[in-house]
C-alpha cells in the first residue's frame, strides 16, 4: 500500500499531498515538513530510499523518492511494495505529467494542482497502483479533459475568455517565480515495464 | 430569469478562479496568512451562491488551501453539493476536495450514500470512476456497508476502466466492512483472469494485500497465483504474485520447492532489476522456509547470493542498498554463505549514504566469528568517533552491544577487551543507550565470575571519573552507566583495590545531581563498600582507620537525606541511622565487620527477565479466587498498588537479555555443560569436572591464560580498547607457535579432545582459545517453568476482521446488503407502488423475513453443513495433489512430468470453471445493476410495477447464485469453461442470449434471464418482449395488461453495451420441454433517425431448467431409492472420451444435478424440480461409454431428462 504521496520544492513548499491514511491538516503538514528535511539533506547520488520517518509510519514504511529539477516526489510505501516498482512509478507519473503538460514545470504543478490530481487518480487508487501504463493514463485523462469541454460548451466560451485575458495581463507572473521555468527533465532510465 | 443567469455568469468570470487564487497568494508573501483569511471569506461567499460552477471553483480553491494546511471540514455539506452536480467536471471538483477531506469523523458523510450510489450505476464511466476513486479515499464502515453490492455489481461492468477501479476499492470495502469479504470473494478470485491486463493487476494487487495480513486463507490460491506467474508478462503482475509466495512459502513448503524453478528461470531471463531482485528475495524466502529439506538448494542460495553481490556492487546506490537488504535475510539462515562477502559489506560500511551503511550494519551482526570480532568492533568504534548525527551514531552503538551479545557473548574471547569496549563507549556525548550499556556491564559482571575484578577496576575508574561522564547529566542519558558502576563496585567489593578512594568518590556532593534512582543505587552500594572496607581494617587490626572510615559515611550521608527523591531519601536514613548504631559499637570497641557484612551476604544470580511470568501455577490454586470477600465498592483501591509495585518492578529489572524459552535455555545449558566438560581449560568449582581436569594428562591442559594487567588502567583518561586487539593478536600468535610445538609432540595422539566445543566453528577459530576461561552463568529460571511463546499478536490489528476463510461455501445468509423491493407476491398496477423512501427502510425487515424463513429450512442447512465438510476435505486434497510433484496413486488423464505441467493442466481448467460458475453469477448481479439503471430512465414512466416485479426476481436470482456456487464447488475438479447461457437469437443489431432458473418459492414458475447486447453502433430503445402464450405456459404481465401486450425491456441499449432482463414465466406441467415463439420489437436510432425493427426467436424450455440443484446426503437418497416409488430408465452413450469429473460437472452444471457421493468412475446424482418431483442417477463410466441409470417420480419427466442428458454428452 502507498501511504502517501507528496511532492514539494526544493524549499518544502507543498505542491501536492496526498494521503491514503486519515491524518488531520496539521499533521498532514508536519509529515511534509519532516519528509523535506529527510530527503533534502540528502545527496543527488545517494539510494532513493529512506526507511520512513517518525510520524508516518512505524518501521514497516518507507520512503520512496526521486528529485526532478526543482521538484522532490515523494511516496512513503510499505513493505507490499516494490522499492523499484515504486521508482519506476514516480518515474511513470512524472513522464506522464510531461506529457500531458506538455514540457511540465514545476509552474504546472502551481497553477494545476487539481490536473496532477486527477492524473494521479488514475495512477494511483485509495493507496494501490491502479495503472502502470502510460498510455492508458494519458487516454483516460484526455477523455475526460474532452468530456470537461463538451460540458463547458458554449457558456464555458466567456470564462475562457476571461481567463486568457486574465493571463495575457500578467505576462510578469512568469518573473516572479524565480525557479520555476526549470522543467523537469525526464531522463531516459531503464524503463520499468 | 435568462439575464439572471447571465448576469450570473458574467460575475462569475470575475471571481478568482484557482489560479488567480495561487498567483494572489505568491504575490502576497508577506502577509499571506492574512490574504488567505480574505480569500476564505471570498470563498464563503460564493458557497451561499446557487449557481454551481460558482460553488464548485470556491470548493476547488478550497481543495488548493487544504493542502497548505487549513481545515476546510466546515464547507463539507458544501462539497457534498458539488458532489452530486449533474456535469462530471464539477462532480470532479466535489469529489477531489471530498477525498481530500472527508473522513470517519466527517458527520455528513452519511448524507452522500445516495449521491454515491446513483454516480456509481451512472451511464457515464467517468462518473463512475470519480465516485470510485473518491470513495476509496473516504469510504466508512456504513458507506462500505452500503455501498458493498453496488461495487460488487461495478466488477462485472463491461468497461476494464470501471472494472479495475471497482476491484481495487474492494480492498478498501473489506477493510472497512469485513463482512463482505466472503460473498465478494468469488467474484475477486475470478477477476484474476480478468482478459483486461488492468483489471487483472486490479485483482492481484488486491488479493496481495488480502493475503499479506492473513496469508494462510489464501494458500487455496496458489495454484491460480502458480499459473499467472509463469504465463504473465506484466512486471507489476509479476512482482504482486511473486512478493504474495514470499507470503506464503513459510507456510507450505510444499510449494516452495515447486516455485523453485521457475523462480529460478525468472532470475535468469529477466532484464528488469525490480523483477529481479523481488524473484531473489521470494528465492530466500522459500530457502528459509525449507532450510533443511532440501539437499540441493546450495545451489539456488548461491545464486541468490551473486546476484545480490552484483546488485552491491553496483555503482546505483538504490540496488546495493536492496542488495543489502536482501542479504540480511539470508543471512538467518545461511550465515556461511554471507561471510564470504565480508569484504564487500565492511566496505559498504564506509559508503557516504547513511542508508547503505545502516544496511550494512545490519548485516556484520551475522559475519562475526571469533577470529574477527575484535577486528570489526574496532572498525565500528572507528564510525562510533566519526559519526556526525547522532541517529547514526546511537545505531552504530546498539550494533555494537548486539553484536558482542549476540548468543550469549558467543564471540567474546576476551570479555577485558568487551568491558573496556563498554568504558570507552561512555564517552559518547548524547547517546540515548546509557541505560544499554549499563545493563551489558550489569549483565557481563553478574555472569562472567573471571572477569569481576577487571570490571570491579574499571568501574571504579568510571566512578571516580563521574564528572566527565555526568558533566552534562540531566541531557544525556549517559549518565545510567553509572548506575551500573556502582552496583558492580559495591556488590563486588572485596575485589576492590582502593575501595576507600571509590568510597570517597561516590560520596562527593556532584552525586546529588544525578538522577534519583541512580543515587538511590549509589547509596546502596556504599553500604556494601563500607561493610567491605569495615571488614578489612578490623581484620588488619586497624581500628583508627575502621572508625574514619565510619566517620566518613556519618558525615556524608545527610546530603542524601536531604534529597528530594523518595527512595534515596529513605535508604539514606535508614543507613545512616545503621551506621550511627555501629558507630556506637565501635566506641566499644566492639567488632561489628561480621555482623554488617552478614547484611549483604550471599550471592545475586541474574534471572531471566520472563522469569516471573514464567512461574507455573501450582495445582489446585486458582489465583482469581478472591480470598476474602472484597467490600464492593473497594475495588479500584485494590488495584492501585498493585499497579505502582508493577512499575517498580519494571525500573528495576537491569538485565535486558534476549528472551529466552525455557526449551532453549535448558538446550543450551546442556550444550555448556558439554563444552564445559570437554574444555580442558575450565576450572570448575564442582570436584567432578575437577576430577577430570585432574585426571587428565599432558602439557597442553595447562591453561595458557594470560591475563595482562599491564593494561594501564590508571591513565586518568580511559582504557583504549585497541590495546587488547594487539595483545590479542600476539597471544594468538604465541598460542599457534606453542600449539605448531604441540602439535609436533602431539602428532600421534588423538586430535579429538582437542577439539573444541564448538562445531560451527571452523577449524581455525577452533584454535582460538579465549584468554579467560569464561563461566557465563545462566540467568536462573523458575524450576518447571512454561515454554510459552511471548509474542502475542497484537489485538487492535485492523486486518485480523479480515482474517477469514474463503475456502467455505456461502451461506445463504451471507449476503451483502442489498437495497430491495418489496417482495410482491403478485403483480399489482403501478398505483398501489409505495413511496421510494420506504424502499430504503424495507430491506432489513425483508432479510429478516428471509433469515426466518432459512431457519424453517433448518434440516436444508444441515444437509449443506455436510456438503460444505466434505467440500473443504476435497480442497485440501486439491492443494496437496498440486503441490506434490510425484504422479498421483490413481492414473489421471494428463500426465505428471513437471510442476509447471501440473500446474497448467490443473489449475487452468479449474480456474476456467470458476470463472464460468462465477460469470453466470455475474450476470445475476448484472440484474441489479440494470435495475438502477432502468429505474433512472423510467422514472417517468409509470414503469414501476416492473420494478417490483425485477426485485422479486432478482432476489431469487440471488439465491441461486449462492447455490450455482455452492454445488459448483462441490467437485473441484479440472474443468473445461461452462455457460449456461443459451443463443435466443440474433440480428444485426442485437444478440439475445438466455438462460431458464426455477423459482425456489413457487412452485409453478421459472425466470428467464435475457442478456440484451447491442452490436450495432446505434442507439436500442424501447425494447419490447413478447411471447405467444401456450396453454401450459405463460408469461407473467403485470395486471390489467392483455395476452397480447408485450413487456417493455427496463432499459435502453448505447452501441455496444448488453444488459439483461428478467422475465417470468407460469407453467402448470414441467414433466415436458416447451417451446415459445416470441418477437422482440425496438426502435433503433442513429444519426439517420430511427428505424423500427423485430426480432422473432423461439424459447426453449428445457427439462433441466425445472430442477433446482439440490444437495442431498447419502442416507437420505438412499432411502429415498429404498422407497420404492420411483419410476426408473436408463440411457448408454458412447464415444465419451472427457474425464468422469468433466463429466460430472457437466451434468451439474447444465442439467441442475448435484452430487451426492462418488467412487471412483461411479457416481450417484440429485436434484429435485420446482414441483417437488425427485431425481436420482446413477452415473457410471466404462471405457469409452456413459451409462446413466435414472429413478425419479414422474417417468414422463424422467426420459424427458435423460433424453436431454444424452444430447449434452454426445456432444462431448
Amino acid at each position: 500500500m502507498i501511504k502517501a504521496i507528496l511532492i514539494f520544492n526544493n524549499h518544502g513548499k507543498p505542491r501536492l499531498s496526498k494521503f491514503y491514511q486519515r491524518y488531520s491538516e496539521d499533521t498532514q503538514q508536519q509529515i511534509i515538513r519532516e519528509t523535506f528535511h529527510l530527503v533534502s539533506k540528502r545527496d543527488e547520488n545517494v539510494c532513493n530510499f529512506l526507511e520512513g520517518g517518525l510520524l508516518i509510519g512505524g518501521s514497516d514504511n518507507k520512503l520512496i523518492y526521486r528529485h526532478y529539477a526543482t521538484l522532490y516526489f515523494v511516496f512513503c510505501v510499505d513493505s507490499s511494495e516494490s522499492e523499484l516498482g515504486i521508482l519506476d512509478l514516480i518515474q511513470v507519473f512524472v513522464e506522464t505529467l510531461d506529457k500531458c503538460f506538455e514540457n511540465v514545470c514545476e509552474l504546472d504543478l502551481i497553477f494545476h494542482v487539481d490536473k496532477v490530481h486527477n492524473i494521479l487518480a488514475e495512477m494511483v487508487m485509495g493507496g494501490m497502483v491502479l495503472e502502470t501504463n502510460m498510455n492508458e493514463i494519458v487516454t483516460q485523462i484526455d477523455a475526460q479533459n474532452k468530456l470537461e469541454k463538451s460540458e463547458a460548451g458554449l457558456a464555458g466560451a466567456p470564462a475562457r475568455a476571461v481567463s486568457a485575458v486574465k493571463n495575457m495581463n500578467l505576462p510578469e507572473i512568469p518573473r516572479n517565480i524565480n525557479i520555476g521555468d526549470i522543467s523537469i527533465k525526464v531522463p531516459n532510465l531503464p524503463t520499468f515495464k | 430569469m435568462a439575464l439572471k443567469m447571465v448576469k450570473g455568469s458574467i460575475d462569475r468570470m470575475f471571481d478568482k478562479n484557482l489560479q488567480d487564487l495561487v498567483r494572489g497568494i505568491r504575490n502576497h508573501k508577506e502577509d499571506e496568512a492574512k490574504y488567505i483569511s480574505q480569500c476564505i471569506d471570498e470563498i464563503k461567499q460564493e458557497l451561499k451562491q446557487d449557481n454551481i460552477a460558482v460553488k464548485s471553483n470556491a470548493v476547488c480553491k478550497l481543495t488548493y488551501l487544504q493542502m497548505l494546511g487549513y481545515d476546510i471540514s466546515w464547507a463539507a455539506f458544501n462539497i457534498i453539493e458539488v458532489m452530486s452536480a449533474s456535469k462530471f467536471t464539477f462532480k470532479r471538483i466535489g469529489y477531489l476536495a471530498a477525498s481530500q477531506c472527508f473522513h470517519e469523523g466527517t458527520d455528513v458523510i452519511m448524507l452522500t450514500t445516495n449521491q454515491i450510489r446513483k454516480d456509481l450505476s451512472s451511464p457515464n464511466q467517468y462518473d463512475t470512476g470519480v465516485a470510485l476513486t473518491g470513495l476509496s479515499c473516504f469510504v466508512t464502515p456504513d458507506l462500505a456497508r452500503d455501498l458493498a453490492n453496488d461495487i460488487m455489481t461495478l466488477m462485472s461492468h463491461t468497461k476494464p476502466y470501471i472494472r479495475k477501479k471497482a476491484v481495487l476499492i474492494m480492498y478498501k470495502v473489506f477493510l472497512k466492512y469485513p463482512e463482505s469479504l466472503r460473498p465478494a470473494f468469488p467474484r475477486l478470485k475470478e477477476k484474476l483472469e480478468d482478459p483486461d491486463p488492468g483489471v487483472q493487476s486490479a485483482a492481484v494487487n488486491v488479493i496481495c494485500e488480502l493475503a499479506r495480513r492473513n496469508p494462510k486463507n489464501y494458500l487455496s490460491l496458489a495454484p491460480l497465483f502458480f499459473k499467472l506467474m509463469t504465463s504473465s508478462t506484466n512486471n507489476w503482475v509479476l512482482i504482486k504474485i511473486i512478493k504474495l509466495f514470499g507470503a506464503l512459502t513459510p507456510l507450505e513448503p510444499r510449494l516452495g520447492k515447486k516455485l523453485i524453478e521457475p523462480l529460478t528461470n525468472l532470475i535468469h531471463s529477466t532484464s528488469a532489476m525490480s523483477l529481479l531482485y523481488e524473484c531473489v528475495n521470494t528465492v530466500i524466502a522459500v530457502l528459509i522456509s525449507l532450510s533443511s529439506g532440501m539437499p540441493n538448494h546450495s545451489a539456488s542460495i548461491q545464486l541468490c547470493v551473486q546476484k545480490l553481490r552484483i546488485l552491491i556492487e553496483d555503482s546505483d546506490q538504490n540496488l546495493k542498498y536492496l542488495g543489502l537488504l536482501a542479504m540480511s535475510k539470508i543471512l538467518k539462515t545461511h550465515p556461511k554463505s554471507v561471510q564470504s562477502h565480508k569484504d564487500l559489506i565492511l566496505q559498504c560500511l564506509d559508503d557516504k549514504d547513511e542508508s547503505i551503511r545502516l544496511r550494512a550494519l545490519d548485516l556484520l551482526y551475522g559475519m562475526v566469528s571469533k577470529k574477527n570480532l575484535m577486528e570489526i568492533v574496532k572498525k565500528l568504534m572507528i564510525h562510533v568517533d566519526k559519526a556526525e548525527g547522532t541517529t547514526y551514531r546511537d545505531e552504530l552503538l546498539t550494533k555494537i552491544i548486539d553484536i558482542c551479545s549476540q548468543s550469549n557473548y558467543q564471540y567474546i574471547t576476551n570479555f577485558e577487551w568487551y568491558i573496556s569496549i563498554l568504558v570507552e563507549l561512555t564517552r559518547l556525548e548524547g547517546t540515548r543507550h546509557g541505560h544499554l550499556i549499563a545493563a551489558q556491564m550489569l549483565d557481563v559482571a553478574i555472569r562472567v565470575k573471571a572477569i569481576r575484578k577487571f570490571a570491579v577496576s574499571q568501574m571504579a575508574m568510571l566512578l571516580d571519573n563521574a564528572h566527565l561522564i555526568a558533566s552534562n547529566t540531566q541531557r544525556n542519558g549517559i549518565c545510567e552507566v553509572l548506575y551500573a558502576a556502582a552496583w558492580i563496585c559495591g556488590e563486588f567489593s572485596e575485589h576492590l583495590e582502593e575501595a576507600n578512594q571509590t568510597l570517597e568518590a561516590m560520596l562527593r556532593p556532584k552525586v546529588t545531581t544525578l538522577p534519583g534512582h541512580i543515587q538511590a543505587v549509589y547509596v546502596q552500594n556504599m553500604v556494601k563498600l563500607y561493610a567491605s572496607i569495615l571488614q578489612q581494617k578490623e581484620q588488619a587490626g586497624e581500628k583508627e582507620a575502621a572508625q574514619e572510615i565510619t566517620q566518613l559515611m556519618i558525615e556524608r550521608l545527610p546530603q542524601f537525606v536531604q534529597s528530594a527523591d523518595l527512595e534515596v531519601q529513605e535508604r539514606a536514613s535508614c543507613i545512616l541511622q545503621l551506621i550511627k548504631y555501629i558507630q556506637k559499637l565501635q566506641i566499644k570497641e566492639v567488632p561489628v565487620a561480621e555482623e554488617v557484612i552478614a547484611l549483604f551476604a550471599g550471592e545475586l544470580n541474574p534471572v531471566a527477565p520472563k522469569a516471573q511470568k514464567k512461574v507455573p501455577v501450582p495445582e489446585g490454586l486458582d489465583l482469581d479466587a478472591w480470598i476474602n470477600e472484597p467490600p464492593s465498592d473497594s475495588e479500584s483501591e485494590d488495584e492501585k498498588p498493585k499497579t505502582i509495585f508493577h512499575d517498580e518492578e519494571q525500573r528495576h529489572s537491569r538485565h535486558r537479555q534476549p528472551e529466552i524459552d525455557e526449551e532453549e535455555l535448558a538446550r543450551r545449558r546442556e550444550a555448556r555443560k558439554q563444552e564445559q566438560a570437554n574444555n580442558p581449560f575450565y576450572i570448575k568449582s564442582s570436584p567432578s569436572p575437577q576430577k577430570r581436569y585432574q585426571d587428565t594428562p599432558g602439557v597442553e591442559h595447562i591453561p595458557v591464560v594470560q591475563i595482562d594487567l599491564s593494561v594501564p588502567l590508571k591513565v586518568p583518561g580511559m582504557p583504549m580498547s585497541d590495546q587488547y586487539v594487539k595483545l590479542e593478536e600476539e597471544r594468538r600468535h604465541k598460542q599457534k607457535l606453542e600449539k605448531d610445538k604441540k602439535k609436533k609432540k602431539q602428532k600421534k595422539e588423538k586430535r579429538g579432545k582437542h577439539h573444541r566445543h564448538n562445531s560451527l566453528h571452523t577449524e581455525s577459530e577452533e584454535d582460538i582459545t579465549p584468554a579467560h576461561h569464561v563461566d557465563i552463568i545462566t540467568e536462573e529460571m523458575p524450576e518447571n517453568a512454561l515454554p510459552s511463546d511471548e509474542d502475542d499478536k497484537d489485538p487492535n490489528d485492523p486486518y485480523k476482521a479480515l482474517d477469514i476463510d474463503l475456502d467455505k461455501p456461502l451461506a445463504d445468509s451471507e449476503k451483502l446488503p442489498v437495497q430491495r423491493h418489496r417482495n410482491a407476491e403478485t403483480l399489482k398496477s403501478p398505483d398501489s407502488e409505495a413511496p421510494p423512501v420506504e424502499k430504503s427502510k424495507k430491506p432489513k425487515k425483508k432479510e429478516k423475513k428471509h433469515r426466518e424463513k432459512e431457519r424453517d429450512k433448518g434440516k436444508k442447512k444441515e444437509k449443506e453443513k455436510k456438503v460444505v465438510e466434505e467440500k473443504e476435505e476435497k480442497k485440501g486434497e486439491d492443494l496437496d495433489f498440486w503441490l506434490s510433484t510425484d504422479p498421483p496413486p490413481v492414473s489421471t488423464t494428463q500426465p505428471q512430468s513437471g510442476p509447471e505441467v501440473s500446474a497448467a493442466v490443473v489449475a487452468e481448467p479449474e480456474e476456467v470453471k470458476k470463472e464460468e460458475r462465477e460469470e453466470q453469477q455475474e450476470e445475476d448481479e448484472g440484474k441489479k445493476s440494470s435495475k438502477h439503471k432502468k429505474k433512472k430512465h423510467k422514472k417517468e414512466k409509470e414503469e414501476k410495477s416492473k420494478d417490483k416485479k425485477k426485485s422479486k426476481k432478482k432476489h431469487h436470482s440471488e439465491e441461486e447464485a449462492t447455490e450455482s456456487v455452492q454445488n459448483g464447488t462441490l467437485d473441484d475438479e479440472p474443468l473445461p469453461p461452462m455457460s449456461s447461457y443459451r443463443l435466443l437469437a440474433e440480428n444485426p443489431y442485437i444478440k439475445m442470449t438466455y438462460d431458464i432458473q426455477g423459482n425456489l418459492q413457487n412452485d409453478s414458475q421459472v425466470t428467464v434471464s435475457v442478456i440484451f447486447e447491442n452490436k450495432s453502433t446505434s442507439f436500442l430503445k424501447s425494447m419490447e418482449l413478447n411471447v405467444l402464450d401456450s396453454l401450459n405456459t405463460k408469461m407473467l404481465r403485470p395486471e390489467g395488461s392483455s395476452v397480447h401486450d408485450g413487456i417493455p425491456v427496463p432499459f435502453q441499449l448505447p452501441p455496444g453495451i448488453s444488459n439483461e432482463a428478467q422475465f417470468v414465466f407460469t407453467l402448470q406441467s414441467i414433466v415436458m420441454a416447451q417451446k415459445l415463439k416470441g418477437t422482440l420489437s425496438f426502435i433503433v436510432k442513429n444519426d439517420e433517425g430511427s428505424t423500427h425493427e423485430k426480432l422473432d426467436f423461439k424459447l426453449h424450455f428445457s427439462c433441466a431448467s425445472y430442477l433446482i440443484t439440490t444437495p442431498c446426503y447419502s442416507d437420505a437418497f438412499a432411502k429415498l431409492l429404498e422407497s420404492g416409488d420411483l419410476h426408473m430408465s436408463s440411457i448408454k452413450v458412447d464415444g465419451i472420451s472427457i474425464s468422469f469429473q468433466h463429466l460430472l460437472a457437466k451434468i451439474c452444471f447444465h442439467h441442475h444435478f448435484s452430487v451426492v457421493e462418488r467412487v471412483d468412475s461411479c457416481a450417484s446424482m440429485y436434484s429435485r424440480s420446482i414441483q417437488g418431483h425427485h431425481v436420482c442417477l446413477l452415473v457410471k463410466k466404462g471405457e469409452n461409454s456413459v451409462s446413466i441409470d435414472g429413478k425419479c417420480s414422474d417417468s414422463t419427466l424422467l426420459s424427458n431428462l435423460l433424453d436431454e442428458m444424452k444430447e449434452t454428452l454426445s456432444k462431448c
